[in-house]
């Protein structure tokens, strides 16, 4: 499956790091690194409660992750992905509000409807990186702002009347699930784990075994061959942001239909989108990779809230390690080179 | 309110919402200027309201009146040093530069809230008592008319953000520093057969780019919010990126779009008090720096392009 065993080094060497950094992060703030790992890891896995929060958490890194990744492999960078989450939160919900439909039709609808509302999202910085050669990065932020206000004015303005989040979706809509909330002593664990593994499914085959998938990755490789056997790279170009918005979109619907129920005025993103390219990147874009790294993701966030309770380490370390395991695999470069400055000398 | 009095409200406003945009938009100019993408610069102004508080609260009962200054100069060395990081990933270790700026934003974020913990044992400062006040200039201020308007109630960093936005400008296109770091920025390989040290080069103009951010999020922390906490920059930071795109990457550009920007932001509050304005939903004046952004990207309002080799690392020897 992996060609190259550094494929798989760059990413666990770099957690390695990240873990280690926070571990002397830990020892020179006056900690125990032991006693703040293991409230982590009593956060994430101790019981089925917070096992059941850590896998609800990875839901949208899920998501978010797919969205980056299959970006990525176009060769694009979505970086709106926190945008196109919300607008996709925002359609769901209102959807889940506005219609009286029976949950078979209801609950699909709603999710597309937030697959359709990120969708719409990425399509603008697609066409206009097509078209007008617009660099997206800079686009899908100044979109992600956009879609921040947006939303906020909707809730307070069009859905509601001045009040701070909108009212629970109706259940015909919700993704709450009574058995996953019994198994794992109440957390707010819901169905959307099971589409989250589907949509990674969704994704590898797409991109694997599709031709489209295979028009896709040829323009990530290299557009102007791609252009030379005859693809049409612009229109990949859109598709490839419109599917990545689409996972984004979803990914919004997650938290819509499942873990809050409603949604709410934010006053700065959720941080959601912007780990996604944390988790795409450290699960190397492709699909069991992102689910990996989402459930790793998923663990370090909710096992942080129990080290300050356990341990008396800030949860913001784990923010801390977060950004350095970005940094690591970023710079995978050293990472490389510093194995295979390893090699050489194994070999004299 | 008569015209006069709300002019120079709404100029007042705008020149105080724009300082600390001028200062980290600049930083960004000098940063992209060299071919360095800065999408850190969230970061580093995160960063720089961190140091700026927390000095300016250990501090100001040494320091007295001189504190915030002091803590603009510390804030600064705080933000170099926290873009050094990201030169280091950027050009030593060739990471993707967007990918390596998010990473200092994450940073820049955990590492001041962890310390706010560690420090004040709480989620967020207390408030400082000494920071930027708007004043009246002195002798300008008398000017009749223009007096009231551009001269009065003006924050003193306001001023040096003028200041050193045409030092920028001065430096970035008339000197010969200047132009080896367009040239860095626009072909590293023609440059560096010039015999330009690009890396050097790069590392500077990021380092500049870090003591600027830092210094714009210490001037929005003792001027603006007057505490640090998560909520303290959620933004300004990349609104500053969209002035230096709009501002199409010149100095004095990034200046005039940072002021318009400043200029929309403060509609959206003291907005409410004037008429005409008060019937236009906030959420228009909110979303107009950023749709603006786009649209001058889209080239509906003027070509901006980047520096050519901004975004990529320079590998020696490769074409």
């Amino acid at each position: 499956m992996f060609k190259n065993w550094t494929v798989l080094a760059v990413p666990v060497i770099s957690v390695l790091l990240g873990l280690l950094a926070g571990a002397l992060i830990m020892l020179v703030s006056g900690n125990n690194p032991t006693a703040g790992y293991m409230a982590l890891w009593n956060g994430a896995f101790g019981d089925s409660f917070y096992t059941g929060e850590t896998l609800r958490q990875m839901t949208p890194y899920v998501f978010a992750g797919l969205a980056v990744a299959f970006a990525f492999r176009t060769g694009l960078f979505n970086i709106g992905v926190e945008g196109q989450l919300l607008v996709g939160w925002l359609a769901s919900v209102w959807v889940g509000l506005a219609f009286e439909l029976p949950k078979i039709i209801h609950l699909p609808l709603a999710i597309l409807a937030g697959a359709a509302a990120g969708a719409a999202w990425g399509f603008i910085p697609g066409f206009l990186k097509a078209r007008l050669r617009v660099h997206e990065v800079i686009v899908t932020i100044m979109m992600n702002y956009t879609a921040l206000h947006i939303t906020n004015h909707f809730i307070r303005d069009v859905i509601s009347d001045g009040a701070d989040a909108t009212d629970p979706v109706r259940e015909t809509a919700s993704l709450q699930s009574a058995f996953l909330q019994s198994i794992t002593d109440f957390s707010s664990l819901h169905n959307g784990i099971y589409l989250a593994v589907i949509a990674a499914i969704i994704m590898w085959f797409m991109l694997e075994k599709t031709t489209l998938g295979y028009e896709l990755r040829a323009v990530g490789y290299n557009q102007h061959a791609s252009e030379y056997a005859g693809m049409n790279v612009n229109r990949n170009i859109v598709l490839s942001m419109v599917i990545s918005g689409a996972f984004a979109g979803i990914g919004g619907a997650m938290q819509g239909l499942g873990t809050f129920g409603n949604m709410f005025i934010n006053s700065g993103f959720s941080g959601i989108g912007f780990d996604g390219i944390a988790v795409a990147l450290l699960g190397g874009n492709t699909a069991i990779g992102v689910v990996l790294a989402a459930l790793l993701f998923g663990a370090l966030k909710v096992g942080s809230l129990n080290m300050p309770i356990e341990s008396g380490v800030p949860n913001e370390l784990v923010e801390i390690v977060i950004a350095l395991i970005i940094f690591f695999v970023a710079s995978s470069y050293m990472i490389t080179w510093l194995l295979g400055r390893l090699k050489k000398k194994e070999a004299k | 309110m008569d015209a006069l009095t709300i002019i120079s409200l709404i100029v007042s406003s705008a020149l105080f919402a724009a300082t600390p945009l001028i200062f980290t938009a600049l930083g960004g100019v000098f940063s992209e200027k060299s071919g360095v993408v800065n999408i850190g610069l969230e970061g580093l102004m995160i960063i720089g309201a961190f140091t700026a508080i927390v000095f300016n609260l250990t501090f100001q009962s040494t320091f007295g009146e001189a504190t915030p200054w002091i803590a603009l100069l510390v804030a600064m060395l705080a933000g170099g040093l926290l873009s050094l990081l990201h030169g280091v990933a950027s050009i030593a270790f060739r990471a993707d530069q967007v990918v390596s700026g998010v990473a200092i934003n994450f940073l820049a974020l955990g590492l001041s809230l962890f310390l706010v913990k560690l420090l004040y044992d709480k989620g967020q400062t207390d408030m400082i008592d000494i920071g930027f006040i708007k004043k009246d200039i002195p002798f300008l201020s008398d000017i009749p008319v223009i007096g009231d308007i551009f001269f009065s109630d003006i924050a003193r960093p306001t001023i040096w953000a003028f200041v050193i936005a045409v030092i920028s400008w001065f430096v970035l296109y008339k000197t010969p520093f200047g132009l080896r770091l367009r040239s860095v920025g626009e072909h590293p390989m023609a440059a560096d057969t010039m015999g330009v040290n690009v890396a050097k080069t790069r590392y500077i103009a990021v380092f500049i780019s870090g003591l600027l951010g830092g210094l714009g999020g210490a001037v929005y922390a003792q001027s603006i919010s007057l505490d640090f906490s998560h909520a303290t920059i959620t933004g300004q930071g990349f609104m500053a990126l969209a002035a230096m795109i709009f501002g199409k990457w010149h100095p004095l550009g990034a200046m005039g779009a940072a002021i318009f920007f400043g200029f929309a932001q403060s509609l959206s509050i003291v907005g409410s008090s004037i008429p005409v304005i008060q019937d236009v939903p906030d959420v228009y004046l909110l979303i107009a720096p950023y749709v603006l952004t786009i649209l001058a990207l889209a080239g509906f309002i003027g070509r901006a392009d980047a520096p050519k080799a901004s975004g990529t690392p320079y590998i020696k020897g490769s074409r």
